[in-house]
């Protein structure tokens, strides 16, 4: 069966001899393209201010604004994340869960209080966990890496029409008592202060501490060591006695929880609507740059790429109107994409994944 | 063995279903002759529904309220059929095609929702002699008739819109001298409807000295827009008109919140002005106005009607407490033009017959509805006069601010487009077309038929 | 008793290295062109024509380049709706700057452009595998979605971003009446197909097969990933472009960037797998599904007398193509094609079970 190039690592049980480390000189010389292309990176961020193209007030505001939307970023990719760690699937239906679960919760918050709603949310995110399992993990246990993100896909499909035909195609409103009304600071020092989002820093510290909850999760929990060992190798863990169809149940749940708070800050940022399951669409270079296998990577993969892409939307366009003429505006749709194939290309397992060796 | 065995019995029992029902699918259908086929373009799902399915359900309630209270039009019973185009051109086109030859006389006329559908359509209208009929939207320059012959933009297009909220500005500022060296920024859909405004709204800044800031929002990235409102926020606009569709509107105001821009210095375009565009962002967009094509929400005659003879009756197409919002009267003031065309064709082409493709064209260019007729259909409070003729497809100028206040729109005053302007900038732009398409202007003779 | 090859005994190399080498299959395939060219004419309507037929040929092209990169060659891709733009655009770029080329040429050189443009974002898969090769080719696709709204090069500098078309003319025939379009794409259609058959059971075709199965080993026994690779890419989207190129001329008559947008790149790549990957009939089958399925979810809420919205309709679309995707990954992961082969190799053995 074809694999298309995915594979798992196999180790070699045989295998008597240690690989020795490389010396501190190769080590450099393999690493000049990522130090190129980070030097690179800093140029770029660095050219608005030294051509003057912008204040010192809006560069920070740009920055600051991009490091924000990355987290946010990061919060959908960490669904990604969690399912690939533990089972190698990349799960395409992370943006259609994201979309249910904010579907579930607006739609039920208009009968019960909120946390009410978020908590029979979660629930149905668990029944849909078990589902996915039963119906589609199970009967493709042994089929290729590539037939189970062709299948994520068809679940996304699936769900994104299911959460729509029986919640609606409205748009409709999570109020999370997020202060709306920006903080404008150091007016004195810039011209006109600096804009800092007072909805996108209570985000953003949701997201540290979700990863933080995570984190202690996968840590101290006896269910954490043992999803760590089924992301080691899953062979191995099931050799010990560790239920592999359980602890997917588990991961789906626990990515399903993920989706939910990312539902729920999106939501009611965006509003809940159909596009909400695109966002997951700006998450996946994320989850790729951080390497698919590290929370810390999609973190930092989330914040690289939200400043680049409100760079490259408003200095780069800008740029681009004043040289080429073109009228501006889009490119945060591609710059990520771009951004990522740069850096694959110099590093094909991101910034924290392993490298996947094909033996053949 | 039995798993393949049942593979093959599925395959084949799927495959002579799927033969069977082609078959029926691309067989005819016969309906009963004395009746008259509205087809319905409808966006239901996707980014636009929020704003498209209001008007959909006006579309399919005022049909209804004519066949249940008035019996059709003259006898003729008004039968209907929605197509999902989801906002897509090729989805429109296909829905198109398929509707376009269906009832006994074939379809009377098109309202497609959408200005990129409209731009896909026109090529094909005048082909199959069904007219466009494109309230508020659609090719600004379609308003001159005597080359768009078959588009009809009726009550205002992007000209009249954009014009009417440079004239609110002024009026606002105290006067269009005080207009020079303002900064407007115009931030649009990035597609065909939202470019629309900007050929009128360039010549304007011409003619009055202020600066036209154009900030495209693409769509495929409509939600998210704080690069585009951290730009506005850099360029330090003093209006911001708002030119967008569906969840652009309210991620617009939203972001407009979050980057501290006062909404009370921005305006959209009558697409802009709706319950789903503000209802979310709710105290946020307080002082955000948008305009109307010339009546807003409410309650009158016809609203009224409609409670009584088709939801009343269980058969209303949405929840009851849509009605009387802003999109869904636009939907009832786009339904009943397609009526009254029918109508007037009827009186010309012979009553109580179905009317044709061509015929209702006919209607819909000889349209005159008074405010007599008006107050009859049950539309006096929310319409004023409308007249087209062969040169004047759009029928009135009219549009009217509104205010959302946090919790409702408040209705402003009343404002009339300056066609001295516009007409001739419609004309110039139809003569281009017709270069580029080759037609040429309608005589006086085929003006009369 | 009917498809058995008694007696049929093959005495040159060629005979027997035929695409067709079971009388059979010869006859049925003739009877089948006949019929496409010219009994369909005849019989179907122009609803059926225009709205089912024609798309499901444009639509096979296109899969037939997809399956040739994903299928036969192991490089997914999702980006095959951006190379399908170039090609649409670049035709209406040659018709409107340079009119009086043949369409025939139109047609060549858009593909090409198409094939080159997707050699150049297939460089990536040089270095990069699965699924991240498919996140690379979905940043050409955003790429080329954003060139087609900005560059106003392409659509010859239209304010609005949506440009028209007039029919084609082809010597003189003026391609105008669903009967003409049929044909023409018909013809388009078959003179691809063969192509694509004899390349996939050519040398490069068995390079693209070697790529898939394990490019490492392909690389040790001599065949260059260069090649094989680029070839596929560029090939791909030769194909892709010309599809493209019919979509927007011959289907839609005017259409705007969104024409082509990630949608449409799923699109196809659902098709493939329903289909079939790595199989030519695959692409047809499941080019045919896809057409298909909407007519059919019209149909049957009204046969069985239930009133269904229209947006209900459109999500029942969206779930059971989900679901059919999951169940054939489970069932049966190699499409239709594959239960078409079992179907045929059953009627060979019949009317013995085995």
């Amino acid at each position: 069966m074809p694999t298309w190039g995915l594979r798992t690592k196999w180790r070699n049980a045989n295998e008597t001899t240690v690989p020795t480390k490389p010396s501190r000189l190769q080590q450099l010389r393999h690493a000049w393209p990522v130090v190129v292309l980070a030097t690179l990176l800093v140029v770029g961020l660095a050219a608005p201010l030294v051509f003057h193209a912008s204040t010192v007030g809006f560069f920070l505001e740009v920055l600051l604004g991009g490091l924000m939307a990355g987290v946010l970023y990061s919060l959908v990719a960490l669904g990604f994340v969690l399912i690939y760690k533990a089972s190698g699937v990349f799960n395409f239906a992370q943006g259609a869960m994201v979309l249910f679960a904010a579907l579930a919760t607006a739609r039920l918050a208009e009968h019960m209080p909120l946390v009410l709603a978020a908590v029979v949310s979660f629930a149905l995110m668990v029944a849909l966990a078990w589902l996915v399992e039963r119906l589609v993990l199970r009967p493709l246990v042994n089929q290729s890496a590539v037939a189970l993100l062709l299948a994520t896909l068809g679940i996304s499909f699936f769900l994104e029409g299911f959460g729509q035909a029986i919640w609606g195609n409205d748009i409709y409103s999570i109020d999370l008592g997020l202060p709306k009304e920006p903080m404008i600071l150091a007016a004195q020092l810039f011209e006109g202060g600096i804009l800092v989002s007072r909805d996108d820093l209570v985000a953003a510290s949701i997201v540290a501490a979700l990863v933080l909850l995570l984190g202690l999760f996968f840590q101290k929990t006896a269910t954490g060591r043992a999803l760590r060992a089924v992301a080691d190798d899953h062979l191995a863990a099931q050799s010990i006695g560790i239920p592999l169809n359980h602890i997917w149940v588990i991961v789906w749940s626990v990515a399903g929880f993920v989706a939910l708070v990312a539902g729920l800050v999106w939501g009611s940022k965006l509003g809940v609507q159909f596009s909400l399951s695109q966002i997951a669409l700006k998450a996946l270079p994320v989850a790729i740059l951080g390497g698919l296998t590290s929370i810390p990577g999609a973190i930092l993969g989330g914040l690289i790429i939200g400043v680049g892409e409100k760079f490259a939307e408003v200095f780069l366009g800008q740029a681009l109107a004043h040289w080429f003429a073109l009228s501006g505006g889009g490119i945060e749709n591609w710059f990520a994409y771009v951004l990522v194939l740069a850096f694959l290309l110099v590093r094909p397992e991101g910034l924290f994944g392993e490298r996947h060796i094909d033996r053949v | 063995m039995k798993t393949t065995k049942l593979k093959w019995i599925g395959t084949v029992v799927a495959g002579a279903c799927a033969a069977g029902l082609t078959v029926c699918a691309a067989a005819a259908d016969t309906g009963v002759v004395k009746e008259q086929f509205m087809p319905l373009l409808v966006y239901r799902t996707g980014a636009y529904a929020p704003n498209g399915t209001p008007w959909a359900n006006a579309k399919q309630d005022y049909l209804k309220l004519i066949n249940a209270r008035d019996g059709g039009v003259n006898g003729v019973k008004l039968v209907y059929e929605e197509c999902e185009t989801a906002y897509s051109a090729d989805r429109g086109v296909e829905c198109y095609e398929r509707l376009k030859s269906k009832g006994p006389t074939g379809a009377a006329l098109f309202d497609p929702q959408s200005t990129g559908i409209t731009f896909a359509l026109t090529e094909r209208a005048p082909v199959d002699k069904i007219p466009m009929l494109t309230v508020g939207y659609g090719r600004s320059e379609s308003q001159d008739g005597e080359i768009f012959k078959w588009n009809f933009p009726l009550l205002g297009t992007y000209w009249t819109a954009s014009d009417i909220l440079v004239q609110y500005i002024a009026k606002r500022e105290g006067g269009f001298d005080h207009l020079n060296g303002k900064k407007i920024a115009l931030v649009f859909h990035d597609s065909p409807y939202g470019k629309e405004p900007i050929p009128l709204l360039e010549e304007r800044a011409r003619m009055h000295g202020f600066e036209l800031l154009k900030i495209p929002v693409s769509p495929a990235s409509m939600v998210e827009q704080k690069a585009v409102w951290l730009q506005v926020r850099q360029l330090r606009p003093d209006y911001v008109l708002l030119w967008g569709w569906g969840v652009m509107n309210s991620a617009a105001l939203k972001e407009a919140q979050e980057t501290a821009f006062p909404r009370d210095h921005m305006l959209g375009v009558w697409w802009s002005g709706a319950e789903p565009d503000v209802k979310d962002v709710g105290e946020g967009a307080k002082g955000y106005s948008a305009l109307t094509i010339q009546y807003g929400a409410g309650l009158s005659k016809v609203q009224n009607d409609i409670l009584k003879y088709v939801h009343d009756k269980g058969q209303g197409t949405g929840p009851r407490e849509e009605v009387g919002t802003v999109l869904y009267n636009r939907g009832l003031i786009i339904a009943m033009l397609s009526v009254e065309a029918v109508r007037r064709a009827q009186e010309h082409f012979g009553k109580g017959k179905p009317m044709t493709g061509e015929q209702v064209r006919w209607g819909l260019e000889n349209l005159s509805l008074d405010q007599k007729k008006l107050d009859a259909l049950g539309f006096g409070e929310m319409l004023k006069p409308i007249a087209t003729s062969c040169s004047n497809h759009v029928g009135a100028s009219f549009a009217r601010i509104q205010t959302w206040d946090g919790t409702k729109w408040v209705p402003g005053d009343l404002y009339e487009a300056d066609q001295k302007i516009i007409t001739p900038m419609a004309h110039k732009f139809a003569d281009d077309y017709g270069a580029k398409n080759g037609i040429t202007r309608r005589t006086p003779q085929d003006c009369q038929s | 008793m009917l498809y058995r090859e008694n007696g049929q005994f093959k005495t040159s190399y060629s005979a027997d290295q035929q695409l067709l080498p079971i009388a059979q299959d010869r006859w049925f395939m003739v009877g089948l062109v006949t019929l496409c060219f010219l009994a369909v004419p005849l019989l179907a309507g122009d609803y059926a024509l225009r709205a089912l037929i024609i798309p499901f040929l444009i639509l096979t092209i296109a899969a037939i380049g997809l399956n040739i990169l994903v299928g036969y060659c192991g490089q997914i891709s999702l980006g095959s709706a951006g190379f399908m733009g170039v090609g649409a655009y670049v035709a209406y770029n040659l018709t409107v700057r340079m009119p009086q080329l043949n369409m025939l040429l139109v047609l060549l050189l858009s593909g090409s452009s198409a094939a080159l443009v997707g050699s150049a974002f297939g460089i990536p898969s040089l270095r990069i595998k699965g699924l991240y090769l498919a996140v690379a080719t979905l940043a050409a696709q955003f790429f080329l979605d954003w060139a087609f709204v900005r560059i106003p090069w392409f659509t010859v500098g239209s304010t609005s971003g949506s440009v028209s078309t007039k029919p084609i003319e082809l010597f003189g025939w003026i391609v105008e009446r669903p009967v003409d379009k049929y044909l023409f794409v018909l013809g388009v259609l078959f003179v691809l197909t063969l192509a694509a058959k004899n390349l996939t059971r050519s040398h490069i075709g068995r390079a693209w097969m070697a790529t898939r199965d394990m490019d490492v080993a392909a690389e040790v026994i001599g065949i260059r990933p260069v090649v094989a690779k680029l070839s596929a890419f560029a090939v791909s989207s030769f194909y892709a472009g010309i599809a493209g190129a019919l979509w927007g001329f011959v289907h839609l008559g005017s259409w705007e960037p969104l024409a082509f947008d990630v949608g449409m790149s799923f699109n196809v790549l659902f098709m493939i797998i329903i289909g079939g990957l790595g199989s030519m009939l695959g692409s047809y089958f499941g080019a045919g599904f896809f057409v298909l399925l909407p007519v059919l979810l019209n149909r049957i809420p009204e046969m069985l007398g239930i009133d269904v919205s229209t947006a209900m309709k459109s999500h029942m679309e969206a779930m059971i193509f989900g679901g059919l995707i999951v169940l054939f990954l489970a069932i049966e992961p190699r499409g239709l094609a594959r239960l078409w082969a079992i179907g045929k190799e059953k009627l060979r053995i019949w009317p013995f079970p085995h």
